[in-house]
């Protein structure tokens, strides 16, 4: 058995203490949260706090409700006919679940980040100003701004800013996925969600988009879904484990690693089923 | 033998042929119409046949040779021609169009390989193409150009009345259709002015005056061209030309009724080919005359194309929004279903069965209301409650409208979902979603539908037989008089051409080339239509390549 104990030397962000975060530390709180498809209950009583400027991960096996818990958060399973959902998620001390909630708004305040690139067959300047564009944003200056910060912000402007108007179908696969987080930053969310944004790039495609994550933190709550428990320690500072739709164990990401106080934690994060 | 059904060479072999035979009747198709109809353009030799009858009578024929067949000897005796040197078992008899339709009973002329006693093609045999009467045959004996008989360098002579008459009949002919139709259509407008304030109970004796009064200047203007139109037309009278014809006749011919003539016994290949070049571009440009048989079918393609042009106007949005309906928001029911189970069928409904729908719902009923609405002045006389070019695109348009629908559908279901999901999370609705990534994806597909429609809508002709297509229209369905796009006029249709050209022709064997022409003609326009629009829909593919992954 191989052991995957991450490496915990360079985590340099203060610990937050979960359960004694001050209201204003906290970016989003999930309440008794249920989630069924269909008959088929995907996530049982979710109750959790993400702290505010820091990056939670969630992990666990496939299938444990991870990803559709973070696409609770924007709201993003309503595209699913069948979804059916109980519990509260509070951004703001306000339900994003309440009938008076714009889907829209919320989305413009919790951005989203796939597991696949999806640039929009535009250019890359209008794949970057998209968002704005439907603010009806229309100033020239202020879009020309947003895509150099952006791009910035997204570790990408180097490499293309002699080609803003090339399509942005020509880049390469880490590329295209710094561009839709440079997209997705554009309208300056205040929850960045990235539903496994690595699990289709090459190794170094994969740690410029690590770095990048820890330097996002500064400005964004990020929540991050892996399945990779390394990525998890090295870019996370709390960390959720997930299990058959239920939150086993929610802690800071050394803690979680180096002492969890669960059993299938540790059975998890040892590599005995996963 | 049993490997080799294993090997899955006999499936190539069949699946190749099925290409095979598909293509060589695509290709035996195109070659047969293209050569049958594009020879007709080709000047061919005129010959002189010296005939020398069983019967003893012995004649000159002068004519192109437009056909040849064997008919059994047998037949011909049956039919009362004695034979006093029966040569085998068949005979070779010749179709020659002799033209010269006012002096002959008929212009074509069948005559009997043995009973021609001599054949040549002589120098100086002239085919006159005239605007009455078809063509004309015969050597050239003098002009009379202003009054002089030139017998000297005839030729240049008569190449230069030609050309003065012409240019008068052109003058004449665009002082008539512009100056003189924008004063009809203008007093007839006025007419119908008179009447709609006659049915408000407005209609005042200053008005009555004012409507007088322009009438009056109209009027007079309408005499001034009226003069003119007449002056030119004598002016191109003046001349003529002396020309011996097969009786050895000499016959007069005035100058104002020959458009062109020709020497192809006395013409090299370049000349040929100049001559073959001029005739066709007459035939594309020119207006039909004499019923159809001869000259151009310039109002046929304009009517076609604009009438498919209209017609897909019309069909993609509508049937764009029908498809993105059907998918984005109808939802998967039961009812959805047979909604689209319907939308299919439509396609298989036969085509006459929309020209029925669009008489009795399109012309009848909402045309009829639009008269009633709009035109009341007018009636009883029809504007839109007629059949019209308005009427033929809106019904090709509902009989292509299942093709729109169900490539749309296709085109918006290929678009990836996470495109979707990327535009939603950005803050973007449904409706902006649609508008802003999924319809231009889809524009490729709406592009192929489009392409279906068009190539089915131009080769139709059965349903617009009932909805607004005519034998010959005078006005084309726009022009130079207010509001410029008439789209109440009857138009001409290619497809409706070559039916009556080749089935209600008075001259059956001078139409049959025609008939071929014209339908190399109708594919050419269908495949032009085509390739302009695939052209477009591989731009947007190539603009919206996301699609492959």
């Amino acid at each position: 058995m191989i052991s995957v104990a991450p490496d915990m030397s360079n985590k340099t962000s203060s610990v937050i203490d979960l359960n004694n975060l001050r209201d204003e530390q906290i970016a989003l709180r999930i309440k008794e949260l249920d989630l069924y498809y269909a008959e088929k209950q995907a996530l049982e009583n979710i109750t959790m706090n993400i702290p505010k400027g820091q990056v939670t991960a969630f992990i666990g096996p496939s299938g444990c409700g991870k990803s559709t818990l973070l696409r609770c958060i924007n709201r993003m399973n309503d595209l699913v006919d069948t979804c059916r959902i109980e519990g509260e998620i509070l951004l703001h001390n306000q339900n994003i679940y309440d009938k008076s909630v714009d889907v829209a708004s919320l989305r413009r305040a919790v951005g989203m980040v796939f597991q696949r690139p999806n640039p929009f067959p535009k250019t890359i300047y209008e794949n970057v100003v998209y968002g704005l564009r439907l603010q009806g944003i229309k100033d020239r200056r202020i879009l020309d701004e947003v895509v150099e910060r952006s791009l910035r912000n997204a570790a990408l402007w180097n490499e293309v800013k002699d080609r803003l108007h090339d399509s942005a179908l020509g880049l390469s696969g880490g590329q295209q996925q710094r561009l839709v987080i440079a997209r997705a930053i554009a309208i300056e969310p205040e929850v960045l969600l990235l539903d496994e944004p690595t699990s289709a790039l090459d190794p170094i495609s994969t740690l410029t988009i690590e770095e990048l994550i820890t330097e996002l933190k500064d400005k964004y709550t990020v929540v991050i879904v892996t399945h990779n428990m390394q990525q998890a320690a090295r870019v996370s500072d709390q960390t959720a484990f997930m299990y058959m739709g239920q939150l086993i164990e929610h802690a800071d990401t050394n803690t979680l690693f180096t002492t969890p106080k669960m059993k299938k934690t540790e059975d998890y994060i040892t590599g005995r089923y996963g | 033998m049993k490997s080799w059904f294993k090997s899955g060479a006999p499936w190539i072999w069949m699946t190749a042929g099925a290409v095979s035979i598909s293509l060589i009747s695509v290709i035996g198709l195109l070659l047969l119409i293209a050569s049958r109809g594009l020879s007709y353009f080709w000047p061919s030799d005129i010959y002189q046949f010296g005939v020398n009858t069983q019967t003893g009578q012995s004649y000159t024929v002068i004519g192109e040779i437009y056909d040849r067949e064997l008919v059994p000897t047998q037949r011909l005796i049956e039919a009362g021609i004695k034979f006093d040197n029966i040569q085998g078992e068949e005979v070779e008899r010749l179709l020659v169009k002799t033209g010269n339709r006012e002096f002959v009973e008929l212009d074509f002329q069948w005559i009997l390989s043995p009973e021609i006693t001599q054949s040549d093609t002589p120098s100086g045999l002239a085919v006159f193409e005239r605007s009455k009467n078809g063509n004309f045959y015969g050597f050239v004996e003098a002009v009379i150009a202003d009054g002089k008989r030139i017998v000297e360098n005839k030729e240049a002579a008569l190449e230069q009345a030609i050309e003065r008459a012409v240019e008068l009949n052109d003058l004449a002919l665009d002082l008539q259709n512009d100056e003189i139709g924008a004063i009809n259509y203008e007093l007839e407008r006025l007419r119908l002015k008179q009447r709609k304030y006659e049915l408000e109970g407005t209609l005042t004796a200053e008005k009555v005056q004012e409507l007088y009064d322009r009438r009056a200047e109209l009027n007079l203007e309408y005499r001034e061209y009226e003069k003119q139109l007449f002056a030119y037309r004598n002016q191109a009278k003046r001349d003529e030309v002396i020309v011996k014809d097969m009786r050895g006749e000499l016959v007069s011919l005035p100058m104002n009724y020959i458009l062109d003539v020709a020497f192809p016994n006395d013409m090299n290949f370049f000349g040929k080919v100049a001559r073959y070049g001029k005739q066709i571009s007459k035939f594309i440009f020119d207006d039909p005359r004499e019923a159809n048989t001869e000259g151009g079918v310039f109002p046929a393609i304009f009517g076609t194309v604009f009438m498919v042009m209209l017609m897909a106007v019309i069909v993609t949005p509508f049937g764009v929004i029908a498809a993105i309906y059907l998918h984005e928001y109808a939802g998967n029911s039961a009812v959805t279903k047979i909604i689209r189970i319907a939308v299919i069928n439509l396609a298989g409904v036969p085509s006459i069965v929309y020209g029925v729908f669009g008489l009795g719902f399109f012309v009848y009923m909402f045309g009829g209301s639009l008269d009633q609405l709009f035109y009341p002045e007018a009636l009883p006389g029809p504007t839109f409650g007629t059949p019209g070019v308005m009427w033929s695109a809106l019904t090709l348009a509902i009989l292509t409208l299942p093709v729109v629908i169900v490539s749309t559908e296709e085109g918006l279901s290929r678009i990836p979902g996470s495109l979707r999901q990327g535009s939603l999370a950005l803050g973007a609705t449904k409706a902006e979603t649609l508008w802003r990534i999924v319809i231009p994806m889809a524009s490729p597909a709406i592009m192929t539908g489009l392409i279906l429609a068009v190539a089915r809508a131009a080769g139709e002709v059965a349903p617009l037989m009932l909805v607004g297509v005519v034998k010959m229209a005078p006005t084309l369905p726009v022009d130079g008089n207010f509001p410029f796009v008439h789209l109440d006029r009857k138009f001409m249709h290619l497809g409706f051409h070559i039916y009556d050209v080749g089935f209600q022709s008075p001259n059956v064997e001078a139409a049959r080339p025609l008939v071929y022409a014209t339908s190399f003609l109708l594919v050419t326009v269908i495949v032009a239509l085509n390739i302009t629009a695939i052209g477009i829909r591989n731009h947007l593919r190539e603009k919206y390549k996301a699609l492959e992954h």
